[in-house]
């Protein structure tokens, strides 16, 4: 028998378009079912699904070409998708490509938003459940369990994934440098709409201490408060409370202004040693420009944090050369050690 | 052959924390986080030498150096560091270690680069009298931790700048976050009002006894130093001077206390 030949076949969002995404994902249900059917397929000798929101593959190892394409086909009749369509979106890299296109996405660098971090945990996962259905071997244990490593090593070594990207994670950033832990910090979010919604799921994801939504329709606001587990505020007692709030996120669709220079004087002399920040994330904006010029008061617009965002990003993408360099030299060194392997057990 | 004087060992330190500082400049420039445990292990070796000279020095003077503004300055590095080394394993503060190692290196070369601030060195300048010596030796530990003060307060203005006028990158964005640097600012405020306190009381029990063993030139500008600082804190528990304000006012402070040391230095009369 001939050795085995690492090889890998997906979809992912370079080439293939959100509705055609939704059609290639497995589903929960599906994907074990799936699992099973493909590991047990002749040739296939080894199989890992990485299944996400941006990319459908499959990581393997198989003894002959023939055997992946079986894959290929058998994935197509699952999930009832045209083959030929198929066949113009997928991509299918065998050996030390295959290495390499595995180190990229661990490292973020596949991604649609660059040097994001989730997707690593996404791969630890896809290995752990191809290891806990026993459809993991020689190859994919070493091959895995170093791209984990390199894709560690890539991003402590450059700044492919330095600063956020999202204008929420950009506020979440500059509350964490205006009041360090947010542990005790509370928020007041303005508005119930859905970039404010994100924003506060933001800061909870970062453990912030508690958060208060008021909107001019208090059902609404008791409603997003629900699902955020946070507490309502009636509208009319904002302007009274503010002082009360570390932070306060402004993302009404308010035609005026809804936190004034008189407000927010009014609120920092109650609190002058505690700094308040102020996200503007409304248009128009709801919190009135001349209140950045009082001390121990910050505020960010829409803009401003968008601008962050965007220098973030092309910080991150000014890494992505170096990044790669370090991927192809470990993608080199892994599939020498993998050839080595395979040509040991021969 | 290299004789290795005290001024030798201090040179030594000296070129530690000029060390941390070039690393630290280096490291934020290429907006690359330095490592705390090298910047730790630096300023400790800075500061072991600096220890060892200072132990020299006053081995040759019968008595902790503080008898010329050459070791005045040293004393206050000396004592700043020792206060970082408790604090930054302590409070883990972000970049209080390349702070305090430019401060130090500033400190400790400017100290050596005037052989006139050490041509005259006096010798037993307290008479033997342990009191006196704990006295002399307090006060000046209670200048590093206002050394040490103003490194946090330097760095709340830079925060404060950086986040009011959106510059987040290089040497900002590693600053610490705006209510750390308020919170160790009080204490290390409180910390130093309090240790110059219990130093002019320890002084005031043997200034009673013979008011002439300390001219009225010294009295004032240590009872000014003290005064201002006692001020600023009273103001700060009160939520009076706060943020930006108060992060000026300590600079100034500091800038002045400085600037009084010259006058501190000659006038204490040998007995």
């Amino acid at each position: 028998m001939s050795s085995p030949v690492l090889f890998l076949l997906g979809a992912s969002h370079h080439k293939t378009p959100l509705e055609l995404r939704e059609k290639l994902a497995l589903s929960p249900e599906r994907l074990p079912v799936f699992h099973q059917t493909a590991s047990t397929l002749p040739g296939i000798l080894e199989l890992a699904v990485l299944n996400t929101c941006n990319r459908v593959e499959f990581y393997g190892a198989a003894d002959s070409a023939e055997a992946v394409q079986r894959l290929r086909e058998t994935f197509c009749t699952f999930q009832g998708f045209p083959a030929d369509a198929f066949a113009t979106i997928s991509h299918h890299a065998a050996g030390l490509p295959a290495i390499e296109h595995l180190l990229t996405v661990a490292s973020g660098l596949d991604s649609q938003m660059l040097g994001e971090t989730e997707i690593l945990g996404q791969v630890k996962d896809a290995y752990a459940e191809a290891q806990s259905r026993g459809t993991t071997g020689p190859v994919l244990n070493r091959v895995f369990q170093k791209a984990f490593q390199h894709a560690k090593y890539v991003r402590t070594h450059t700044a492919i994934n330095a600063g956020h990207i999202s204008v929420a994670n950009v506020a979440v950033d500059l509350a964490l440098k205006i009041f360090g832990d947010l542990s005790s910090t509370r928020i007041l979010l303005l508005g119930a709409g859905d970039i404010g919604e994100k924003t506060a799921k933001a800061f909870q994801s970062c453990g912030a201490g508690s958060l208060t939504v008021a909107s001019r329709t208090l059902g609404r606001a008791m409603e997003l408060a629900t699902t955020l587990n946070a507490t309502a505020l009636p509208w009319e007692h904002v302007s009274a409370h503010i002082g009360e709030y570390s932070v306060i996120v402004g993302s009404t669709a308010a035609p005026d202004v809804v936190v004034t220079l008189a407000d927010a004087t009014a609120a920092i002399k109650k609190r002058p040693s505690e700094p308040l920040f102020f996200i503007d994330l409304a248009l128009p904006r709801d919190i009135d420009a001349a209140v950045a010029k009082l001390e121990n008061v910050f505020l960010y617009n829409l803009d401003d944090l968008a601008k962050i965002a965007d220098e973030n990003l092309a910080a991150r993408t000014a890494e992505v050369v170096h990044a790669r360099k370090i991927v192809t030299e470990k993608a080199a060194a892994l599939w020498k050690q993998v050839e080595s392997q395979a040509g040991g057990r021969r | 052959m290299l004789q290795f004087t005290d001024r030798t060992w201090l040179w030594f330190a000296a070129a530690c924390y000029l060390a941390g500082f070039v690393l630290g400049t280096v490291a934020v420039i290429r907006e690359r986080k330095l490592s705390r445990v090298l910047m730790y292990f630096i300023i400790s070796a800075g500061f072991t030498l600096q220890t060892f000279g200072l132990y020299l020095r006053g081995l040759e003077v019968k008595g902790c150096p503080l008898g010329n503004t050459f070791e005045l300055f040293q004393f206050i590095a000396w004592s700043a560091i020792a206060l970082y080394l408790v604090i930054g394993a302590t409070f883990r503060l972000s970049l209080l270690g390349y702070f305090t190692s430019v401060l130090a290196a500033a400190l400790t070369v400017v100290s050596l680069s005037f052989p006139a601030w050490d041509a005259t060195r006096r010798v037993n300048i307290f008479g033997g009298n342990a009191w006196i010596e704990f006295h002399a030796a307090l006060a000046l530990f209670s200048y590093g931790v206002f050394c040490l003060l103003t490194l946090t307060a330097l760095m709340y203005v830079l925060q404060v700048f950086s986040l009011k006028r959106h510059h987040l990158h290089g040497l900002f964005s590693f600053l610490p976050s705006i209510r750390e640097l308020d919170h160790i600012s009080l204490r290390l405020l409180t910390a130093g009002v309090v240790l110059l306190t219990a130093s002019l009381g320890v002084g005031a029990v043997y200034w009673l006894d013979d008011t002439t063993t300390v001219n009225a030139l010294k009295l004032t500008v240590t009872v000014g130093v003290w005064a201002a600082y006692a001020v600023v804190l009273i103001l700060r528990l009160r939520d009076r001077l706060v943020g930006k304000r108060l992060s000026w006012a300590l600079l100034i402070l500091f800038a002045a206390l400085l600037a009084s040391l010259p006058l501190v230095s000659g006038s204490h009369a040998a007995p």
